[in-house]
């Protein structure tokens, strides 16, 4: 082990996650986002992702999580095929706006403190411990130009749980939220059709529709729709359609629909 | 963001054989937010003369209605129709009277010549520097996407069939890569005994 040591930099975030190197500047000048300039002198925009809607919310059949899967620069698509839910455990879901790097980075970490805590204390982590234990990581770090609002969400012994937690220092619990460029647009949908009683069909649908009109909506959302939910039996994956496919499937769903309304 | 880029959007055109194409998205948007996906900005201007106009859709209207004006003008004066050379003078005449306070749109005019048959493209500048390339010719949102596409797709004397699949497979695969334009699509294919428009099934997001 002595050899091993010599050979990794023990300055590095192998072994300490926590550990990661720090610019050589003072925290008023750290906006990391500030550093990178194109060729013609504009601030280059460092967040990848940095459009999206993710939205959750809590109801009696426990809580659905469902975003888009677009990841922007600028304007350009970079992708139409991310993975915006973390899947933390079986237990415990985190959804990704923001940066890309700083909530997949951040998440594992959290998913490897999650861990830590069960071996420790032989019961799995409340949500309310998992959110505040990410909130106070990305705490840490204030100032230096983080990026990122997520939603925890899980099932533990108080029953389902949501919390929203952001790069700014902000956690709290509520029934729901929805973040990112899109959010205005999912929220518009969510608030018209929400309600503590919904069945299970009625709120993933309603999670569902309010992502795609969302992605209709907003240029910097798109690609995929992926539904998940959360019972005391963990998380289960309800769905992934591509938006194209939805729109077309919702038009159809109008046209049938308009007759009788028209009659009535 | 530039303002060109405000309401996002794009047009190209393209040379085939004995025949021209143009297309556009559908999308009028401000910045991130989609307000209507049913904005045409190209226009027929003569029996085998188009016009696209992408950039600010302000600036759209207002240079289309002033070029209708100019062109319904100069066929009253002379008596005849104009040809797309003319046309593309008189957009350039028009464009560059407001060199210093421009319009912010960057035409792409595609055409027949009625009486030779030729084949004709070529796009302006905000202030009127023309281009008449042989092969094809984009401007936009998405002009990088765009040139990839046509650099890679476009072959010489393309028959109307294969020229409107050309034009389609490029315009929507560079939207789609796109955030600022898409929601649609309509070709227009320029023969000289028929100009036939599709509107093509796209993405809505």
């Amino acid at each position: 082990m002595e050899g091993m040591d010599e050979i990794t930099d023990k300055k590095d975030n192998t072994s300490n996650p926590f550990q990661l190197y720090m610019p050589l500047l003072p925290k008023s000048e750290c906006q990391v986002g500030e550093f990178l300039v194109d060729e013609n002198g504009r601030k280059l925009r460092l967040n990848f992702a940095h459009g999206t809607t993710t939205l959750g919310f809590k109801f009696k059949g426990g809580v659905i999580m469902a975003v888009d899967s677009r990841a922007t620069s600028g304007q350009y698509i970079g992708s139409q095929n991310v993975k915006k839910i973390i899947e933390i455990n079986p237990y415990l879901l985190g959804t990704m706006a923001g940066g890309a790097a700083d909530c997949t980075y951040w998440e594992r970490v959290l998913a490897r403190e999650c861990r830590l805590y069960e071996l420790r204390n032989r019961e799995r982590i409340s949500v309310a411990a998992a959110s505040k234990l990410l909130a106070n990581m990305v705490y840490q770090y204030k100032g230096y130009g983080l990026s990122m609002g997520v939603m925890i969400s899980g099932w533990d012994k108080k029953g389902p749980g949501l919390y929203y937690v952001d790069s700014d220092g902000n956690r709290m619990a509520g029934n729901v939220f929805s973040v990112g460029s899109g959010s205005i647009n999912a929220y518009g949908v969510m608030d018209t059709g929400y309600s503590w009683d919904l069945t299970d069909t009625q709120a993933r649908e309603l999670g569902r529709k309010a992502i795609y009109h969302a992605t209709h909506r907003d240029a910097y959302s798109g690609g995929i729709v992926r539904v998940y939910q959360i019972t005391k039996e963990g998380w289960t994956k309800i769905s992934e359609e591509d938006s194209k496919n939805l729109h077309y499937q919702y038009e159809e769903e109008k046209k049938k629909k308009k007759p009788t309304t028209t009659s009535s | 963001m530039s303002i060109l880029h405000y309401n996002g959007g794009c047009v190209v055109a393209m040379k085939g054989k004995n025949c021209v194409a143009v297309a556009t998205d559908l999308r009028f948007g401000v910045q991130g937010q989609t307000i209507a996906t049913d904005f045409e900005r190209v226009f027929e201007l003569g029996p085998h003369l188009y016009i696209g106009l992408p950039g600010l859709a302000t600036d759209t209207q207002t240079v289309y209605q002033r070029l209708q004006f100019r062109i319904k003008m100069y066929e009253m004066r002379e008596g005849r129709k104009l040809k797309p050379q003319t046309l593309m003078a008189m957009v350039q005449n028009l464009l560059y009277e407001r060199r210093f306070g421009p319009y912010f749109v960057e035409p792409v005019i595609a055409g027949l010549n009625a009486t030779t048959k030729e084949p004709y493209i070529c796009a302006l500048d905000l202030i009127g520097c023309a281009t008449e390339p042989a092969d094809f010719v984009v401007s936009g949102t998405c002009s990088e996407s765009l040139y990839g596409m046509c650099e890679t797709t476009w072959r010489e004397d393309m028959e109307p069939d294969d020229l409107f699949e050309c034009i389609s497979q490029s315009l929507v695969n560079a939207f789609d890569r796109d955030a600022l334009s898409g929601w649609g699509a309509v070709v227009h294919v320029i023969e000289h005994d028929k100009v036939t428009t599709r509107y093509l099934k796209c993405r809505q997001d």
